[in-house]
């Protein structure tokens, strides 16, 4: 049987050219990241985590190489196409800021199945489904700016899923919480892995977070130095 | 492309940042709605005081409509004088016509015992001019003519000073009549009158229609009918009717009598759309900063809403969508002001105080502001479409690509 892959990289190399510098940010990366995977990028500050997280994403171009995500060719795409690749296929968890400020917890998780042209009443059942799940029952209707920074990432974590993307991307998603916070969150990330059975893909310095992942991938200057299976 | 959730999400999100920075929208709206205030308002002093003067310049022996045998307006004479046949009084019996006078009017020299002057004589029917010139009610010394057959003569305050005569005094008029010899006349002045402009106090004599006729051997022949309608900007079909009932005669609209009354009109229109522009010029401005104020400070936002697979045009539609309430808060806000402030002016802007200067460049002393549908449409129309057309750069600005360290960036 073939394996299915989600993700897979080729000779992807990305160079930030800024006046006359040029950065070599990514060199040469070859990756394949199979379905329902929970890999974690690991590797110093600019060893180029975040810049390979963006490229799989769409957030930015590589420079060479090929991005295929469930099949289809990231770095290919128009704008509009990697909008829908985007809404349909990725769920993204940034470090911070995640959620739009005046929307509500509940508002933030319908909003990208209200993009995606889901019909009220289903919405509302699968947010709050999800806020359940995530464990911000009864916080459904705050905006961002009352809730903290754990409970914030755990509606970023809600809206990346629930609408059942192939592919999770959380660039350092524990890094503005606490050790006690960043390990329920990574509890709630493994646990989301397992029931829906969807394909993380995140990046930390964290020792503790990497300790979640089963496969651990490290970076140095721009290239794969390491890639372990831990299972 | 499902289309049902866009609005209430576009609308929810945009309600919602248009009151994040609550006093900077309460402004951006205060000033918006004084600038609509301001265009309304000033259209309807200006439209009002010119539609005045209009009606002022109308009763100046013009009239709505007049008629005449086709050579007349060229060469105002005794020689173009015509029966009005039966068929114009029943043309003119239609509930469109509030009124109508026949009219002799033929050039004439009056003389004094000290001065002569020309003149045009007009012969009116006294009673039947009520409403449809400004004669009846501009004798502020002695009496109005009474008949038709009235012996006596309305004399202009500024004439009778030049002629060096007055109340009671009796002046001689020459006119040619229809034999083409000299007709003349001796009259008692029974009447002085004032008016504006004061060029019309030397320019005209009155006296009775019948006694005009009699004079200059007229029979029932007269040179002019003028008439009052029920509304002067539609006359079409009066018209119309008209040309059918009297084909030999010439019906002229006071658009053609007074292609300088049609002219203000246009002039007004002109700068009122100056106006308009002025104030919305300044208006964009206002509101091109606020959105893009709005949009640099969201930029986080709009890269996570593209992070999040919204399409650059729903991006833009958002921040349109935001200008769009504001737009039309404003307009609200605005025209409800403007109706306010109109309606506190109904009885007028009393100008008699500044009046004697302003008489003489012919504005009324009391100004009644006049809305027009038009100038309301227009308004309106502007700032709501030139306003979103001045969002589109910011909405743009928002729709652009965000570099992603934008949106990572801590
Ligand atoms: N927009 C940019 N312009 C220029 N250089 C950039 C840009 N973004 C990243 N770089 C450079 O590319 C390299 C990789 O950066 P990247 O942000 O991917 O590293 P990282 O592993 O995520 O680091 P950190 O752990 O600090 O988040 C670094 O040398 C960085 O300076
Ligand atoms: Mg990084």
């Amino acid at each position: 049987m073939i394996m299915e892959h989600t993700v897979i990289c080729r000779h992807v190399s990305k160079v930030y050219r800024q006046e006359s510098v040029a950065v070599q940010a990514l060199t040469d990366i070859n990756l394949e990241i199979p379905k329902k995977d929970f890999a974690c990028l690991s590797g110093p500050s600019g060893s180029g985590k975040s810049t390979l997280l963006n490229l799989i994403g769409g957030l930015d171009r590589p420079t060479g190489g090929e991005i295929t995500v469930d099949g289809q060719r990231v770095d290919q795409l128009g704008k509009s196409e990697l909008a829908a690749l985007r809404l349909h296929k990725i769920g993204f968890v940034f470090q911070a800021y995640n959620l739009i400020p005046v929307l509500t917890a509940i508002e933030n998780v319908e909003f990208v199945m209200q993009l995606q042209g889901m019909a009220a009443a289903e919405r509302a059942v699968k947010a709050r489904e999800i806020l359940h799940e995530v464990g911000l029952d009864g916080l459904e209707y705050r905006r961002p700016g009352e809730l903290s920074g754990g409970q914030q990432q755990r509606v970023a974590v809600a809206r990346a899923i629930v609408s059942e993307p192939s592919l999770v991307l959380a660039d350092e998603p524990t890094a503005n919480l606490d050790s006690k916070t960043a390990e329920n969150l990574m509890q709630l990330l493994a646990h989301m892995n397992q029931e829906h059975g969807v394909t993380f893909i995140f990046s930390t310095h964290d020792k503790l977070v990497m300790d979640f992942s089963r496969r651990l991938i490290t970076l140095h200057d721009g290239s794969i130095v390491n890639d372990v299976r831990r299972e | 492309m499902r289309s049902e959730w866009r609005a209430p999400l576009l609308l929810t999100l945009a309600w919602r940042n248009l009151w994040r920075h609550t006093r900077r929208t309460l402004m951006i709206l205060f000033a918006f709605a004084l600038g609509v205030w301001s265009m309304i308002v000033i259209a309807a002093i200006t439209r009002g005081s010119m539609e005045q003067q209009l009606d002022k310049s109308i009763l100046n022996l013009t009239g709505h409509i007049q008629i005449h045998l086709a050579a007349f307006r060229d060469d105002p004479v005794i020689e173009h004088r015509f029966l009005p046949p039966p068929a114009l009084s029943a043309a003119l019996a239609g509930a469109d016509v509030m009124t109508w006078v026949p009219r002799v009017r033929v050039p004439a020299v009056i003389a004094s015992e000290r001065e002569s002057a020309g003149v045009t004589l007009v012969g009116i029917e006294p009673e039947r001019e009520r409403g449809l010139s400004f004669i009846p009610g501009a004798v502020t010394e002695g009496r109005y003519l009474e008949a038709p057959d009235d012996p006596g003569m309305l004399l202009g305050r500024k004439l009778a000073e030049r002629l060096e005569t007055g109340l009671g005094r009796r002046v001689v008029l020459m006119s040619q009549d229809v034999n083409n010899r000299v007709a003349d006349r001796g009259f008692r002045v029974v009447g002085v009158f004032d008016t504006q402009p004061r060029q019309m106090e030397e320019a005209y004599v009155f006296i009775g229609r019948a006694t005009a006729q009699q004079m200059l051997k007229l029979d029932d022949n007269i040179t002019e009918v003028a008439l009052m309608t029920t509304d002067r900007d539609h006359l079409e079909e009066l018209l119309a009717r008209l040309l059918v009932a009297v084909p030999a005669l010439d019906v002229q609209p006071w658009t053609v009598l007074e292609p300088l009354l049609v002219l203000t009109r246009k002039i007004t229109d002109v700068v009122l759309i100056i106006w308009y522009a002025i104030v919305f010029a300044a208006m964009s401005f206002g509101l091109i900063n606020t959105l893009l104020m709005a949009v640099f400070e969201r930029t986080r936002e709009f890269g996570l809403f593209q992070s999040l697979g919204m399409r650059p045009a729903h991006i833009l539609g958002q921040v349109l969508v935001e200008s769009l309430i504001l737009l039309a808060l404003a307009l609200a806000a605005g025209n409800l002001l403007a109706a306010a402030t109109v309606y506190a002016l109904r009885d007028g802007i009393d100008l008699t105080s500044v009046a004697e200067g302003m008489e003489l460049v012919g504005v009324a002393p009391i100004i009644y502001p006049a809305w027009s549908a038009g100038d309301l449409a227009a308004a309106n129309l502007l700032v709501f479409v030139l306003g979103l057309a001045a969002s589109l750069y910011p909405a743009w600005r928002a729709a652009r690509h965000v570099p992603v360290e934008a949106i990572t960036r801590v």
